[in-house]
Protein backbone atom coordinates (compact mmCIF):
# COMPACT_ATOMS: atom_id res chain seq x y z
CA UNK A 1 0.00 0.00 0.00
CA UNK A 2 3.02 2.21 0.77
CA UNK A 3 4.18 2.13 -3.05
CA UNK A 4 1.80 4.61 -4.28
CA UNK A 5 3.29 7.30 -1.87
CA UNK A 6 6.82 6.38 -2.82
CA UNK A 7 6.57 6.00 -6.69
CA UNK A 8 8.24 9.61 -7.21
CA UNK A 9 6.19 11.20 -9.91
CA UNK A 10 8.31 14.04 -12.28
CA UNK A 11 6.43 16.58 -13.29
CA UNK A 12 6.72 15.19 -16.78
CA UNK A 13 5.22 12.11 -15.78
CA UNK A 14 2.22 14.20 -14.61
CA UNK A 15 1.90 15.36 -17.89
CA UNK A 16 1.46 12.08 -19.31
CA UNK A 17 -0.48 10.59 -16.59
CA UNK A 18 -2.94 13.57 -17.35
CA UNK A 19 -2.92 13.17 -20.99
CA UNK A 20 -3.11 9.49 -21.10
CA UNK A 21 -6.37 9.83 -19.00
CA UNK A 22 -7.80 12.95 -21.37
CA UNK A 23 -7.75 10.52 -24.34
CA UNK A 24 -10.38 8.49 -22.45
CA UNK A 25 -11.82 10.65 -19.37
CA UNK A 26 -13.45 13.92 -19.54
CA UNK A 27 -10.62 15.09 -22.27
CA UNK A 28 -11.85 13.87 -25.74
CA UNK A 29 -15.59 15.10 -25.42
CA UNK A 30 -13.60 18.17 -24.88
CA UNK A 31 -10.93 18.07 -27.59
CA UNK A 32 -14.06 17.49 -29.81
CA UNK A 33 -15.68 19.93 -28.95
CA UNK A 34 -12.56 22.69 -29.50
CA UNK A 35 -12.13 21.09 -32.94
CA UNK A 36 -16.05 21.23 -34.02
CA UNK A 37 -15.69 25.49 -32.17
CA UNK A 38 -12.76 25.87 -34.69
CA UNK A 39 -14.86 24.68 -37.82
CA UNK A 40 -17.82 26.53 -36.74
CA UNK A 41 -15.71 29.80 -36.13
CA UNK A 42 -14.67 29.64 -40.23
CA UNK A 43 -17.69 29.23 -41.48
CA UNK A 44 -19.10 32.01 -39.08
CA UNK A 45 -16.21 33.87 -40.27
CA UNK A 46 -17.16 33.00 -44.11
CA UNK A 47 -20.48 34.36 -44.01
CA UNK A 48 -19.85 37.28 -41.79
CA UNK A 49 -17.14 38.50 -44.71
CA UNK A 50 -20.05 37.54 -47.05
CA UNK A 51 -22.32 39.73 -45.31
CA UNK A 52 -20.46 42.41 -44.36
CA UNK A 53 -17.55 42.94 -47.42
CA UNK A 54 -17.58 45.13 -50.53
CA UNK A 55 -19.34 43.26 -53.07
CA UNK A 56 -16.83 44.55 -55.49
CA UNK A 57 -13.21 43.35 -53.19
CA UNK A 58 -11.00 45.79 -51.52
CA UNK A 59 -8.52 47.41 -54.33
CA UNK A 60 -5.41 49.25 -53.43
CA UNK A 61 -3.41 50.68 -55.89
CA UNK A 62 -4.66 48.35 -58.80
CA UNK A 63 -4.09 45.08 -56.44
CA UNK A 64 -6.95 43.40 -54.99
CA UNK A 65 -6.52 42.91 -51.45
CA UNK A 66 -9.47 41.51 -50.19
CA UNK A 67 -11.67 39.43 -52.52
CA UNK A 68 -15.32 39.88 -53.69
CA UNK A 69 -17.99 38.94 -51.79
CA UNK A 70 -20.33 38.52 -54.57
CA UNK A 71 -21.98 35.37 -54.58
CA UNK A 72 -20.41 34.11 -57.50
CA UNK A 73 -17.36 34.35 -56.29
CA UNK A 74 -17.82 33.33 -52.48
CA UNK A 75 -20.96 31.01 -52.42
CA UNK A 76 -22.69 30.48 -49.25
CA UNK A 77 -22.05 27.64 -47.30
CA UNK A 78 -25.61 26.58 -47.85
CA UNK A 79 -25.23 27.10 -51.81
CA UNK A 80 -22.14 24.91 -51.48
CA UNK A 81 -24.31 22.25 -48.89
CA UNK A 82 -27.04 22.11 -51.57
CA UNK A 83 -24.91 21.90 -54.67
CA UNK A 84 -23.04 18.26 -52.68
CA UNK A 85 -26.78 16.58 -52.86
CA UNK A 86 -27.57 17.66 -56.41
CA UNK A 87 -26.67 15.66 -58.94
CA UNK A 88 -23.57 16.30 -60.94
CA UNK A 89 -24.66 17.61 -64.71
CA UNK A 90 -28.30 18.64 -65.71
CA UNK A 91 -27.85 15.15 -67.69
CA UNK A 92 -30.93 12.51 -66.86
CA UNK A 93 -28.82 9.61 -65.82
CA UNK A 94 -26.24 12.19 -63.78
CA UNK A 95 -24.90 10.60 -60.39
CA UNK A 96 -25.69 12.96 -57.87
CA UNK A 97 -22.39 14.91 -57.03
CA UNK A 98 -21.63 13.72 -53.09
CA UNK A 99 -21.19 10.15 -54.78
CA UNK A 100 -19.04 11.70 -58.00
CA UNK A 101 -16.44 13.53 -55.58
CA UNK A 102 -16.75 10.58 -53.12
CA UNK A 103 -16.01 7.85 -55.38
CA UNK A 104 -12.59 10.48 -56.69
CA UNK A 105 -11.64 10.77 -53.17
CA UNK A 106 -11.25 6.94 -52.71
CA UNK A 107 -9.61 6.48 -56.21
CA UNK A 108 -6.93 9.36 -54.97
CA UNK A 109 -6.71 8.09 -51.12
CA UNK A 110 -5.58 4.98 -53.03
CA UNK A 111 -3.26 6.26 -55.00
CA UNK A 112 -1.88 8.40 -52.24
CA UNK A 113 -1.63 5.44 -49.72
CA UNK A 114 0.50 3.59 -52.12
CA UNK A 115 2.58 6.67 -52.91
CA UNK A 116 2.90 6.60 -48.86
CA UNK A 117 3.65 3.68 -48.86
CA UNK A 118 6.69 3.79 -51.20
CA UNK A 119 7.79 6.85 -50.14
CA UNK A 120 7.87 5.88 -46.26
CA UNK A 121 9.94 2.39 -47.57
CA UNK A 122 12.35 4.32 -49.62
CA UNK A 123 12.61 7.16 -46.72
CA UNK A 124 13.37 4.23 -44.11
CA UNK A 125 15.69 2.15 -46.11
CA UNK A 126 17.61 5.48 -46.84
CA UNK A 127 17.59 6.81 -43.32
CA UNK A 128 18.76 2.99 -42.67
CA UNK A 129 21.83 3.53 -45.26
CA UNK A 130 22.86 7.09 -43.69
CA UNK A 131 23.08 5.63 -40.07
CA UNK A 132 24.89 2.89 -41.16
CA UNK A 133 27.51 4.37 -43.61
CA UNK A 134 28.73 7.81 -42.26
CA UNK A 135 30.13 7.87 -45.91
CA UNK A 136 26.68 7.58 -47.17
CA UNK A 137 25.40 10.29 -45.11
CA UNK A 138 27.45 12.85 -46.59
CA UNK A 139 26.85 11.20 -49.93
CA UNK A 140 22.85 11.10 -50.08
CA UNK A 141 22.16 13.50 -47.43
CA UNK A 142 22.20 16.76 -50.02
CA UNK A 143 21.10 15.24 -52.68
CA UNK A 144 18.04 14.35 -50.90
CA UNK A 145 17.57 17.81 -49.53
CA UNK A 146 18.03 18.76 -53.08
CA UNK A 147 15.16 16.76 -54.47
CA UNK A 148 12.70 18.63 -52.83
CA UNK A 149 13.57 21.69 -54.91
CA UNK A 150 12.14 19.93 -58.48
CA UNK A 151 9.20 21.43 -59.03
CA UNK A 152 6.51 18.87 -59.45
CA UNK A 153 5.09 20.06 -62.89
CA UNK A 154 8.93 19.56 -64.34
CA UNK A 155 8.72 16.22 -62.68
CA UNK A 156 5.19 15.14 -63.69
CA UNK A 157 5.86 14.31 -67.62
CA UNK A 158 9.42 12.92 -67.18
CA UNK A 159 7.75 10.55 -64.87
CA UNK A 160 5.14 9.68 -67.46
CA UNK A 161 7.75 9.47 -70.48
CA UNK A 162 9.43 6.85 -68.31
CA UNK A 163 7.03 5.13 -67.25
CA UNK A 164 5.64 4.59 -70.87
CA UNK A 165 8.95 2.66 -71.88
CA UNK A 166 8.45 0.15 -69.35
CA UNK A 167 6.96 -2.89 -69.87
CA UNK A 168 8.26 -5.96 -69.43
CA UNK A 169 5.67 -9.36 -69.07
CA UNK A 170 2.24 -9.15 -68.08
CA UNK A 171 2.97 -5.69 -66.43
CA UNK A 172 2.41 -2.57 -68.38
CA UNK A 173 3.05 0.94 -66.60
CA UNK A 174 0.23 3.00 -65.87
CA UNK A 175 -0.60 6.29 -65.42
CA UNK A 176 -1.87 5.81 -62.25
CA UNK A 177 1.35 4.71 -61.09
CA UNK A 178 2.88 7.54 -62.27
CA UNK A 179 0.55 9.92 -59.79
CA UNK A 180 1.82 7.37 -57.15
CA UNK A 181 5.67 7.46 -58.08
CA UNK A 182 5.49 11.26 -57.87
CA UNK A 183 3.51 11.41 -54.48
CA UNK A 184 6.03 8.64 -52.91
CA UNK A 185 8.60 11.47 -54.12
CA UNK A 186 6.87 13.91 -51.57
CA UNK A 187 6.53 11.36 -49.00
CA UNK A 188 9.83 9.72 -48.77
CA UNK A 189 11.39 12.98 -48.00
CA UNK A 190 9.99 13.86 -44.29
CA UNK A 191 10.48 9.54 -43.70
CA UNK A 192 14.03 9.70 -44.54
CA UNK A 193 15.29 12.89 -42.77
CA UNK A 194 13.09 12.13 -39.36
CA UNK A 195 13.95 8.51 -38.95
CA UNK A 196 18.02 9.63 -39.84
CA UNK A 197 17.37 11.86 -36.58
CA UNK A 198 15.64 9.39 -35.09
CA UNK A 199 18.16 6.61 -35.13
CA UNK A 200 21.00 8.77 -34.24
CA UNK A 201 18.53 9.58 -31.18
CA UNK A 202 19.95 7.19 -28.59
CA UNK A 203 22.56 8.39 -25.90
CA UNK A 204 26.01 7.21 -26.20
CA UNK A 205 25.37 5.87 -23.33
CA UNK A 206 22.63 3.43 -24.66
CA UNK A 207 24.98 2.68 -27.49
CA UNK A 208 27.89 1.94 -24.89
CA UNK A 209 25.48 0.06 -23.12
CA UNK A 210 24.75 -2.23 -26.45
CA UNK A 211 28.74 -2.18 -27.56
CA UNK A 212 29.19 -3.97 -23.79
CA UNK A 213 26.84 -6.40 -24.64
CA UNK A 214 28.40 -7.03 -27.75
CA UNK A 215 25.79 -7.06 -29.68
CA UNK A 216 26.03 -6.05 -33.87
CA UNK A 217 24.38 -3.31 -35.68
CA UNK A 218 21.02 -4.86 -36.27
CA UNK A 219 20.10 -6.21 -32.87
CA UNK A 220 21.36 -2.60 -31.84
CA UNK A 221 19.07 -1.58 -34.50
CA UNK A 222 15.69 -3.41 -33.27
CA UNK A 223 16.17 -3.34 -29.58
CA UNK A 224 17.28 0.33 -29.52
CA UNK A 225 17.62 2.92 -32.48
CA UNK A 226 14.00 1.47 -33.74
CA UNK A 227 12.56 2.04 -30.38
CA UNK A 228 14.25 5.16 -30.05
CA UNK A 229 13.36 6.92 -33.35
CA UNK A 230 9.47 6.25 -32.83
CA UNK A 231 9.29 9.58 -31.14
CA UNK A 232 10.92 11.07 -34.90
CA UNK A 233 9.27 9.14 -36.90
CA UNK A 234 5.93 9.49 -36.24
CA UNK A 235 5.50 13.57 -36.80
CA UNK A 236 7.40 12.22 -40.07
CA UNK A 237 4.98 9.65 -41.16
CA UNK A 238 1.76 12.68 -40.71
CA UNK A 239 3.75 14.72 -42.74
CA UNK A 240 4.77 12.29 -45.43
CA UNK A 241 0.91 11.20 -45.87
CA UNK A 242 -0.07 15.04 -46.10
CA UNK A 243 2.19 15.09 -48.63
CA UNK A 244 1.12 11.80 -50.22
CA UNK A 245 -2.35 13.62 -50.77
CA UNK A 246 -1.27 16.93 -51.73
CA UNK A 247 1.65 14.87 -54.25
CA UNK A 248 -1.52 12.76 -55.64
CA UNK A 249 -3.97 15.60 -56.20
CA UNK A 250 -1.29 17.97 -58.15
CA UNK A 251 0.28 15.15 -59.96
CA UNK A 252 -3.08 13.75 -60.99
CA UNK A 253 -3.65 16.95 -62.85
CA UNK A 254 0.09 17.23 -64.35
CA UNK A 255 -0.59 13.82 -65.81
CA UNK A 256 -4.09 14.13 -66.69
CA UNK A 257 -5.16 11.28 -65.14
CA UNK A 258 -8.81 10.68 -64.68
CA UNK A 259 -10.97 9.69 -61.88
CA UNK A 260 -9.29 11.67 -58.92
CA UNK A 261 -10.06 14.55 -57.19
CA UNK A 262 -7.48 16.34 -58.51
CA UNK A 263 -9.34 16.12 -61.71
CA UNK A 264 -12.50 17.56 -60.46
CA UNK A 265 -11.05 20.35 -58.94
CA UNK A 266 -9.34 21.45 -61.95
CA UNK A 267 -12.59 20.36 -64.10
CA UNK A 268 -15.51 21.78 -61.70
CA UNK A 269 -13.47 25.06 -61.21
CA UNK A 270 -14.59 25.76 -65.30
CA UNK A 271 -18.04 25.22 -63.72
CA UNK A 272 -17.81 28.25 -60.87
CA UNK A 273 -19.44 31.27 -63.34
CA UNK A 274 -22.53 29.26 -63.80
CA UNK A 275 -22.70 27.24 -61.02
CA UNK A 276 -20.58 28.51 -57.90
CA UNK A 277 -21.21 25.84 -55.50
CA UNK A 278 -19.67 23.16 -57.47
CA UNK A 279 -16.19 24.13 -57.41
CA UNK A 280 -16.31 23.55 -53.54
CA UNK A 281 -17.29 20.00 -53.46
CA UNK A 282 -13.64 18.41 -55.10
CA UNK A 283 -12.35 20.88 -52.45
CA UNK A 284 -13.79 19.30 -49.74
CA UNK A 285 -13.43 15.71 -51.20
CA UNK A 286 -9.57 16.63 -50.68
CA UNK A 287 -9.90 17.90 -47.15
CA UNK A 288 -11.67 15.09 -46.49
CA UNK A 289 -8.48 12.26 -47.98
CA UNK A 290 -6.16 14.60 -46.46
CA UNK A 291 -8.32 13.64 -42.71
CA UNK A 292 -8.32 10.34 -43.46
CA UNK A 293 -4.74 9.78 -44.10
CA UNK A 294 -3.62 12.27 -41.09
CA UNK A 295 -6.46 10.00 -38.91
CA UNK A 296 -4.39 6.95 -40.71
CA UNK A 297 -1.34 7.73 -38.95
CA UNK A 298 -2.93 8.79 -35.76
CA UNK A 299 -4.12 4.88 -35.25
CA UNK A 300 -0.65 3.81 -36.02
CA UNK A 301 0.50 6.18 -33.37
CA UNK A 302 -1.80 5.11 -30.35
CA UNK A 303 -0.12 1.60 -31.58
CA UNK A 304 3.68 2.80 -30.93
CA UNK A 305 2.63 4.98 -27.73
CA UNK A 306 5.11 2.77 -25.59
CA UNK A 307 8.16 3.75 -27.74
CA UNK A 308 7.02 7.44 -27.16
CA UNK A 309 7.68 7.31 -23.24
CA UNK A 310 11.13 8.30 -23.86
CA UNK A 311 10.26 11.49 -24.96
CA UNK A 312 9.36 12.94 -21.27
CA UNK A 313 11.33 10.23 -19.56
CA UNK A 314 14.62 12.19 -18.37
CA UNK B 1 43.33 -20.55 -23.79
CA UNK B 2 46.52 -19.31 -21.53
CA UNK B 3 48.87 -22.45 -21.72
CA UNK B 4 51.21 -20.38 -19.79
CA UNK B 5 49.85 -21.83 -16.17
CA UNK B 6 48.75 -18.73 -14.26
CA UNK B 7 48.70 -19.64 -10.35
CA UNK B 8 46.89 -16.48 -9.33
CA UNK B 9 44.46 -15.77 -12.05
CA UNK B 10 43.20 -11.64 -11.89
CA UNK B 11 40.39 -10.43 -12.37
CA UNK B 12 41.50 -7.71 -13.72
CA UNK B 13 45.32 -7.05 -14.87
CA UNK B 14 46.05 -3.50 -15.93
CA UNK B 15 49.52 -3.19 -17.48
CA UNK B 16 51.50 0.12 -18.20
CA UNK B 17 48.34 1.21 -19.43
CA UNK B 18 48.64 4.85 -21.11
CA UNK B 19 45.47 6.47 -23.17
CA UNK B 20 46.46 9.18 -25.15
CA UNK B 21 43.69 11.45 -26.97
CA UNK B 22 44.79 13.58 -30.32
CA UNK B 23 43.56 17.07 -29.68
CA UNK B 24 43.39 19.93 -32.08
CA UNK B 25 46.00 21.32 -33.74
CA UNK B 26 48.48 18.61 -33.00
CA UNK B 27 47.84 18.75 -29.45
CA UNK B 28 47.09 15.67 -27.58
CA UNK B 29 45.86 15.01 -23.47
CA UNK B 30 47.57 12.41 -21.59
CA UNK B 31 44.72 10.71 -19.63
CA UNK B 32 45.99 7.85 -18.48
CA UNK B 33 50.20 7.21 -18.17
CA UNK B 34 51.81 3.72 -17.62
CA UNK B 35 49.32 2.73 -15.15
CA UNK B 36 49.64 -1.06 -13.51
CA UNK B 37 46.75 -2.06 -11.26
CA UNK B 38 45.29 -5.53 -10.45
CA UNK B 39 42.13 -6.80 -8.79
CA UNK B 40 41.79 -10.37 -7.43
CA UNK B 41 38.62 -12.03 -8.17
CA UNK B 42 35.69 -11.08 -5.69
CA UNK B 43 37.96 -7.86 -4.61
CA UNK B 44 36.33 -4.45 -4.28
CA UNK B 45 38.74 -1.80 -5.72
CA UNK B 46 37.38 1.57 -5.81
CA UNK B 47 38.89 4.49 -8.27
CA UNK B 48 39.35 7.69 -6.89
CA UNK B 49 40.74 11.14 -7.97
CA UNK B 50 39.96 14.71 -8.77
CA UNK B 51 38.41 15.10 -12.20
CA UNK B 52 39.93 15.01 -15.49
CA UNK B 53 42.70 12.27 -13.72
CA UNK B 54 41.83 9.52 -15.38
CA UNK B 55 39.46 7.29 -13.69
CA UNK B 56 36.50 6.76 -16.10
CA UNK B 57 39.10 6.60 -18.87
CA UNK B 58 40.82 3.38 -17.21
CA UNK B 59 37.04 1.67 -16.07
CA UNK B 60 36.16 2.41 -20.46
CA UNK B 61 39.12 0.76 -21.12
CA UNK B 62 39.07 -2.33 -18.58
CA UNK B 63 35.30 -2.28 -20.50
CA UNK B 64 36.67 -2.51 -24.04
CA UNK B 65 34.68 0.71 -25.21
CA UNK B 66 37.67 2.63 -25.68
CA UNK B 67 41.59 0.74 -26.40
CA UNK B 68 44.63 1.88 -24.99
CA UNK B 69 47.30 3.95 -26.64
CA UNK B 70 49.52 1.15 -25.22
CA UNK B 71 49.93 -1.01 -22.95
CA UNK B 72 47.83 -4.20 -22.10
CA UNK B 73 44.54 -4.66 -19.80
CA UNK B 74 43.80 -8.88 -19.59
CA UNK B 75 40.37 -9.80 -17.80
CA UNK B 76 40.31 -13.12 -16.29
CA UNK B 77 43.06 -13.68 -18.65
CA UNK B 78 41.98 -12.70 -21.82
CA UNK B 79 41.84 -9.58 -23.51
CA UNK B 80 39.33 -7.02 -22.86
CA UNK B 81 37.57 -7.37 -25.87
CA UNK B 82 37.46 -11.01 -25.48
CA UNK B 83 36.09 -10.55 -22.23
CA UNK B 84 33.55 -8.36 -23.34
CA UNK B 85 32.27 -10.49 -26.33
CA UNK B 86 32.06 -13.62 -23.59
CA UNK B 87 29.87 -10.84 -20.97
CA UNK B 88 32.10 -11.62 -18.39
CA UNK B 89 31.73 -8.39 -16.87
CA UNK B 90 28.84 -6.39 -16.29
CA UNK B 91 28.94 -2.54 -16.08
CA UNK B 92 26.88 0.44 -14.64
CA UNK B 93 27.01 4.14 -15.50
CA UNK B 94 26.53 6.98 -14.09
CA UNK B 95 22.92 7.22 -15.65
CA UNK B 96 21.51 5.13 -15.13
CA UNK B 97 20.61 4.12 -19.22
CA UNK B 98 17.30 2.67 -19.06
CA UNK B 99 15.58 1.72 -22.09
CA UNK B 100 12.11 4.28 -21.27
CA UNK B 101 9.79 1.97 -23.46
CA UNK B 102 10.80 -1.30 -21.46
CA UNK B 103 9.05 -2.01 -17.66
CA UNK B 104 12.04 -2.22 -14.81
CA UNK B 105 11.33 -6.40 -15.76
CA UNK B 106 11.90 -5.70 -19.50
CA UNK B 107 15.02 -3.59 -18.90
CA UNK B 108 16.68 -5.92 -16.59
CA UNK B 109 16.02 -8.63 -18.87
CA UNK B 110 17.83 -6.91 -21.68
CA UNK B 111 20.86 -8.49 -21.81
CA UNK B 112 19.23 -12.13 -21.46
CA UNK B 113 16.91 -10.90 -24.48
CA UNK B 114 20.22 -10.18 -26.32
CA UNK B 115 22.14 -13.05 -25.74
CA UNK B 116 19.34 -15.73 -26.55
CA UNK B 117 18.34 -16.78 -23.28
CA UNK B 118 14.98 -18.77 -23.09
CA UNK B 119 11.76 -16.36 -22.26
CA UNK B 120 10.88 -18.46 -18.99
CA UNK B 121 15.12 -18.46 -17.74
CA UNK B 122 14.41 -14.59 -18.14
CA UNK B 123 11.60 -14.04 -16.20
CA UNK B 124 12.66 -16.29 -13.30
CA UNK B 125 16.25 -14.37 -13.30
CA UNK B 126 14.96 -11.02 -13.33
CA UNK B 127 12.23 -11.70 -10.55
CA UNK B 128 15.37 -12.75 -8.88
CA UNK B 129 17.35 -9.94 -9.35
CA UNK B 130 14.18 -7.73 -8.76
CA UNK B 131 13.68 -8.61 -5.16
CA UNK B 132 17.48 -8.50 -4.96
CA UNK B 133 17.63 -4.87 -5.42
CA UNK B 134 14.10 -4.72 -3.07
CA UNK B 135 11.96 -3.20 -6.07
CA UNK B 136 9.41 -6.28 -5.99
CA UNK B 137 6.56 -4.02 -6.18
CA UNK B 138 7.58 -2.39 -9.35
CA UNK B 139 8.34 -5.01 -11.81
CA UNK B 140 5.37 -3.76 -14.43
CA UNK B 141 6.89 0.12 -13.94
CA UNK B 142 8.15 2.34 -16.50
CA UNK B 143 11.67 4.16 -15.83
CA UNK B 144 10.26 7.32 -15.70
CA UNK B 145 7.76 6.83 -12.96
CA UNK B 146 10.81 5.73 -10.93
CA UNK B 147 12.78 8.21 -8.42
CA UNK B 148 16.68 8.41 -9.67
CA UNK B 149 17.64 6.14 -6.87
CA UNK B 150 15.21 3.21 -8.07
CA UNK B 151 16.44 3.88 -11.96
CA UNK B 152 19.85 3.27 -10.23
CA UNK B 153 18.95 0.16 -8.42
CA UNK B 154 17.42 -1.40 -11.84
CA UNK B 155 20.47 -0.65 -13.73
CA UNK B 156 22.92 -2.60 -11.13
CA UNK B 157 20.37 -5.11 -10.98
CA UNK B 158 20.25 -5.39 -14.94
CA UNK B 159 24.06 -5.52 -14.80
CA UNK B 160 23.72 -8.55 -12.26
CA UNK B 161 21.86 -10.00 -14.92
CA UNK B 162 24.20 -12.83 -16.39
CA UNK B 163 26.04 -13.25 -13.20
CA UNK B 164 28.86 -11.97 -13.66
CA UNK B 165 32.41 -12.81 -12.04
CA UNK B 166 33.29 -8.85 -12.48
CA UNK B 167 30.69 -5.21 -12.02
CA UNK B 168 32.42 -2.49 -13.33
CA UNK B 169 30.71 1.06 -11.98
CA UNK B 170 31.02 4.16 -13.13
CA UNK B 171 30.07 6.53 -10.45
CA UNK B 172 26.77 4.96 -10.25
CA UNK B 173 25.58 7.02 -6.99
CA UNK B 174 26.86 10.06 -8.90
CA UNK B 175 23.32 11.72 -9.39
CA UNK B 176 21.67 10.82 -6.32
CA UNK B 177 21.55 12.69 -3.35
CA UNK B 178 23.11 12.21 -0.33
CA UNK B 179 20.59 9.82 1.63
CA UNK B 180 19.42 7.65 -1.29
CA UNK B 181 23.61 7.48 -1.78
CA UNK B 182 24.48 6.28 1.83
CA UNK B 183 21.66 3.55 1.33
CA UNK B 184 22.59 2.24 -2.00
CA UNK B 185 25.63 1.80 -0.44
CA UNK B 186 24.59 -0.53 2.23
CA UNK B 187 23.04 -2.70 -0.65
CA UNK B 188 25.63 -2.65 -2.49
CA UNK B 189 28.01 -4.24 -0.23
CA UNK B 190 24.86 -6.57 0.53
CA UNK B 191 24.66 -7.60 -2.87
CA UNK B 192 28.53 -7.95 -3.77
CA UNK B 193 28.99 -10.35 -0.09
CA UNK B 194 25.74 -12.36 -2.22
CA UNK B 195 27.42 -12.14 -5.36
CA UNK B 196 30.62 -12.58 -4.66
CA UNK B 197 31.66 -10.56 -7.55
CA UNK B 198 34.96 -8.74 -8.35
CA UNK B 199 33.63 -4.73 -8.66
CA UNK B 200 35.85 -1.71 -10.42
CA UNK B 201 34.02 0.84 -8.51
CA UNK B 202 34.96 5.12 -10.26
CA UNK B 203 33.81 7.79 -7.52
CA UNK B 204 34.87 11.04 -5.91
CA UNK B 205 33.50 10.62 -2.99
CA UNK B 206 36.02 9.34 -0.39
CA UNK B 207 33.58 8.04 2.29
CA UNK B 208 32.16 5.84 -0.24
CA UNK B 209 35.13 4.79 -1.62
CA UNK B 210 36.15 3.70 1.75
CA UNK B 211 33.11 2.07 2.58
CA UNK B 212 32.74 -0.21 -0.37
CA UNK B 213 36.75 -0.90 -0.70
CA UNK B 214 39.10 -3.52 -0.21
CA UNK B 215 40.83 -0.91 -1.58
CA UNK B 216 41.28 1.73 -2.80
CA UNK B 217 43.07 3.24 -5.87
CA UNK B 218 44.27 7.15 -5.62
CA UNK B 219 44.75 8.51 -8.74
CA UNK B 220 46.14 12.41 -10.07
CA UNK B 221 45.42 14.27 -12.96
CA UNK B 222 47.93 15.29 -15.97
CA UNK B 223 48.83 12.90 -16.47
CA UNK B 224 46.45 10.31 -15.26
CA UNK B 225 48.57 8.03 -12.75
CA UNK B 226 48.08 5.85 -9.97
CA UNK B 227 49.35 7.82 -6.62
CA UNK B 228 48.70 5.68 -4.15
CA UNK B 229 46.73 2.29 -3.46
CA UNK B 230 45.30 2.46 0.06
CA UNK B 231 43.96 -1.11 1.77
CA UNK B 232 41.24 -0.80 3.69
CA UNK B 233 40.87 -3.36 6.30
CA UNK B 234 37.09 -3.18 7.65
CA UNK B 235 36.68 -6.38 7.71
CA UNK B 236 34.59 -8.55 5.09
CA UNK B 237 31.88 -7.35 3.19
CA UNK B 238 29.27 -9.16 4.81
CA UNK B 239 30.01 -8.01 7.79
CA UNK B 240 30.32 -4.41 6.97
CA UNK B 241 26.59 -2.33 7.72
CA UNK B 242 25.65 1.04 8.31
CA UNK B 243 27.30 1.06 12.09
CA UNK B 244 30.76 1.11 10.14
CA UNK B 245 29.98 4.52 9.13
CA UNK B 246 30.64 5.61 12.96
CA UNK B 247 33.52 3.42 12.97
CA UNK B 248 37.00 5.06 14.22
CA UNK B 249 38.95 2.90 11.66
CA UNK B 250 36.58 4.02 9.35
CA UNK B 251 37.06 7.57 9.92
CA UNK B 252 40.95 6.78 10.37
CA UNK B 253 40.99 5.34 6.33
CA UNK B 254 39.04 8.39 5.17
CA UNK B 255 41.51 10.97 6.71
CA UNK B 256 44.34 8.54 4.89
CA UNK B 257 42.21 8.73 1.79
CA UNK B 258 41.96 12.62 2.01
CA UNK B 259 45.73 12.99 2.64
CA UNK B 260 46.69 11.00 0.03
CA UNK B 261 44.21 12.84 -2.61
CA UNK B 262 45.53 16.42 -1.41
CA UNK B 263 49.10 15.36 -1.19
CA UNK B 264 51.00 15.10 1.37
CA UNK B 265 50.69 18.26 3.44
CA UNK B 266 47.26 17.65 4.95
CA UNK B 267 45.61 19.16 7.93
CA UNK B 268 43.95 16.22 9.07
CA UNK B 269 40.60 18.35 9.36
CA UNK B 270 38.04 15.39 9.22
CA UNK B 271 34.93 15.93 7.86
CA UNK B 272 34.94 18.74 5.74
CA UNK B 273 34.54 17.03 3.24
CA UNK B 274 31.65 13.94 3.33
CA UNK B 275 30.65 12.86 -0.06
Amino acid sequence: MTQAGSVRTAPARAGVASRGRSWLGQGMPRRILVGALGVLALALFWELYIFFGPADGVIVGGITVLPRASEMAMPHLWVMLERVLEPVTGGANAIPMWQAVLEASLFTLGIAAVGWIVGVTVGLALALLMQRFKLAESAILPWIILSQTVPLIALAPLVRRWGAQIEFGAFTWENWMSVALIASYLAFFPVSIGALKGLGSPDANHVDLMHCYAVGWWKTLWRLRLPASVGYLLPALRLAAASAVIGSVVAEVSIGLRGGIGRLIVEYAGAAGSDPGKPWAPIFGSVLVGLVAAGFVGLVSLFLRRFRRGEVAS
Amino acid sequence: MTTAAAPVEHAVAVNAVSRVFAGRKGASVTALDAVSLTVAPGEFVSLIGPSGCGKSTLLRLIADLDTPTSGSIEVFGKTARQARIDQDYGIAFQQAGLLPWRTVAGNIELPLELHGTGKAARRERAAELIELVGLSDFAGHYPDQLSGGMQQRVAIARSLAESPSLLLMDEPFGALDEMTRERMQNELVRICAETSAAVVFVTHSIPEAVFLSNRVVVMSPRPGRIRDVLSVNLGRMSDRGENLREDEDFFHSVSQVRELLHGSASTGARGVETR
